[in-house]
């Protein structure tokens, strides 16, 4: 028995212990998607795009549809905020860095990850693109606030300008054609930001303006830094706008990463990802409406009543509680974005529904996400099977970007993309 | 008739005995840890026992690395011996190895039965590559 025989079995364990995925598995739609059984292996299955740049190409969209860069060099561009005057706000910021690295996994996973991200630096500001002739470039770009820790989710009520940043929901007087906002943001209320592993915090206003609500991203992958940091994690605040009190909406729900306003029944509906490293094709993320109360099964149960086993204590009291979401997005696609059309959206297929960014997957071999997608909706539900709108982010095996926020402008009737790999905000219009 | 001979030196150069000092120290630190997470649940003993285990696979390399080298040339010990010792530091290596993989997993399965163990193999391991490095060795004589 020599130690080389054994390092090459142990080599080769770890290899085909990483997983497969099942290439016809459709894990997309409303119902209960295909969950495969559990698979955690010694590896977990791993597949970084690296970046590989947009060069002249642009994102794919459908027939009938032009692609812009309506503005380039941006610093991490999350979220997008569409004014009523057209203008457009981009959050720009990468949060999450005081997040401790208490394992030696910590360090290794965050060294690989950071393989398929920009080296940019977050600007921590907002900036404001003005396309005012309609051209597809931004003649305008300004930075409108600057100084900010990480701000991600946008809202705009009342002449206030509200901005989520990685610790705190801060407001600024603010009115649409301003370029530059010089008066000290007012703190609405902190938000949780103890070790911030999941640092986004997402915004959106309710349909009267009364309320702001905040995506809060739980604090692990699965409870694994201990349940008592996960106080206030993994919920949706509904926060008062004008004094700031807030309550949990709902509970358990890991990562809404996005929130938006159905706007047949102005409920609120979030995309959110689910857990990693159970297998290449668990768990799904998913979009959902946001029921008063709900507790979405995390960390216990995912899906419903399917048991995480790797929580413990096990709490079956919670597991028999879980809501099941409304549509499943496919594994690890890392839902980043979501934006209804209004008034019509595109009209002909694109007319009622919402558009979901998808950043991309690490936890399975097949790269899966990397475009935004359509999924029609009749009477403010789910209607249908995703489509595939924006593609094209890929190139083989490398990422010339990956989206995040996205934001449809009825107005205009345009999508906006914002890529946080290129740096770049696409614009994608109807050829007239 | 054979005559044996204490000579009252360990077969160990004194750099490779404070290597094996580390791995002998930090497997078995890992296994309480791990059995201290098993008790009680709290993440802080398997976040331990993760960075105590990785240690020993550290150490345990070079340790290993140089037990390969002692069994190609045996020098004042005899091969039989070299080749277990040899073997307990592989055993000891590879469990450790594994063991970091199932430590990087998040919750109860960075332990678990797995976890409990390869750390139990590791441990036993080291103690036996450490009594068989650590002892006295006898020359054996000219025989007949």
């Amino acid at each position: 028995m020599s130690a080389r025989w054994l390092l090459l079995a142990a080599s080769v364990l770890a290899l085909q212990g990483c997983g497969r995925s099942d290439p016809g598995l459709d894990q997309t739609g409303a119902g209960k998607p295909p969950l495969p059984d559990q698979q955690q292996t010694l590896l977990p299955p791993m597949k970084i795009a690296k970046p590989a740049g947009w060069g002249d190409a642009v994102p794919t969209a459908p027939k009938g549809f032009k692609v812009t860069a309506l503005a380039t060099d941006l610093k991490v561009p999350r979220q997008m905020l569409v004014l009523p005057n057209g203008d457009i706000l981009v959050a720009e910021g990468a949060g999450g860095a005081q997040a401790p690295k208490v394992r030696p996994k910590d360090i290794i996973a965050g060294y690989i990850k950071a393989q398929g991200k920009t080296k940019v630096k977050g600007g921590n500001r907002i900036t404001l693109l003005r396309d005012a002739d309609g051209d597809g470039r931004a003649e305008v770009k300004e930075t409108l606030i600057e100084g900010l820790n990480a701000p991600y989710g946008l809202a705009f009520v009342d002449g206030q300008l509200y901005v989520a940043n990685q610790d705190a929901l801060l407001r600024f007087p603010f009115q649409p054609g301003q370029t530059k906002v010089t008066a000290k943001g007012v703190e609405v209320t902190k938000l949780p930001s103890r070790i911030n592993h999941h640092w986004t915090k997402s915004l959106v206003a309710s349909a009267d303006g009364t309320k702001l609500y905040v995506g809060i991203g739980s604090n692990s992958n699965v409870g694994e830094r201990g349940l008592d940091v996960e106080e206030d994690r993994a919920t949706v605040w509904e926060i008062d706008r004008l004094t700031g009190a807030h309550r949990p909406l709902a509970q358990g729900i890991r990562n809404p990463t996005a929130l938006a306003i159905e706007p047949t029944t102005n409920a609120l509906w979030a995309v959110v990802n689910e857990r990693d490293e159970l297998g290449p094709q668990l768990v799904p993320d998913y979009l959902t409406a946001v029921r008063d109360g709900a507790f979405y099964g995390w960390p216990y149960s995912y899906w419903g009543q399917n048991v995480d086993p790797r929580v413990h204590p096990q709490k079956p009291d919670m597991v028999a509680k879980a809501t099941i979401p409304d549509y499943a997005l496919g594994s690890h696609v890392a839902a980043l974005g979501v934006s209804f059309a209004r008034d019509g959206g595109f009209g002909g297929d694109f007319r009622e529904g919402v558009f979901v960014g998808q950043h991309g997957s690490w936890n399975r071999q097949d790269l899966s996400g990397y475009k935004v997608v359509w999924i029609p909706f009749a009477g403010g539900r789910p209607n249908g099977k995703p489509v595939d709108f924006v593609t094209g982010f890929l190139d083989g095996q490398k990422a010339r970007g990956r989206p995040v926020g996205v934001a449809f402008d009825p107005a205009k009737r345009i999508l906006l993309i914002a890529d946080d790999l290129a740096n770049t905000v696409w614009r994608i219009a109807p050829v007239r | 008739m054979s005559i044996s001979r204490r000579t009252g030196a360990t077969p160990l150069h004194p750099l490779h005995a404070i290597l094996l000092a580390f791995p002998l120290a930090l497997f078995p630190s890992g296994l309480a840890s791990d059995i201290a997470y098993l008790k009680s649940a709290f993440v802080q003993w398997t976040n331990f026992a993760a960075w105590l285990i990785a240690g020993g696979c550290f150490f345990g390399g070079l340790v290993l690395a140089w037990a390969i080298v002692a069994a190609v040339f045996p020098g004042r010990t005899t091969r039989g011996r070299a080749l277990a010792y040899l073997a307990a530091v592989a055993v000891m290596f590879v469990a450790g190895l594994v063991n970091s993989f199932q430590h990087s997993h998040d919750g109860w399965s960075s332990v678990g039965s797995p976890g409990l163990i390869l750390s139990i193999v590791s441990t036993v391991a080291a103690l036996v590559a450490g009594a068989i490095g650590y002892s006295e060795q006898r020359i054996e004589g000219i025989a007949r």
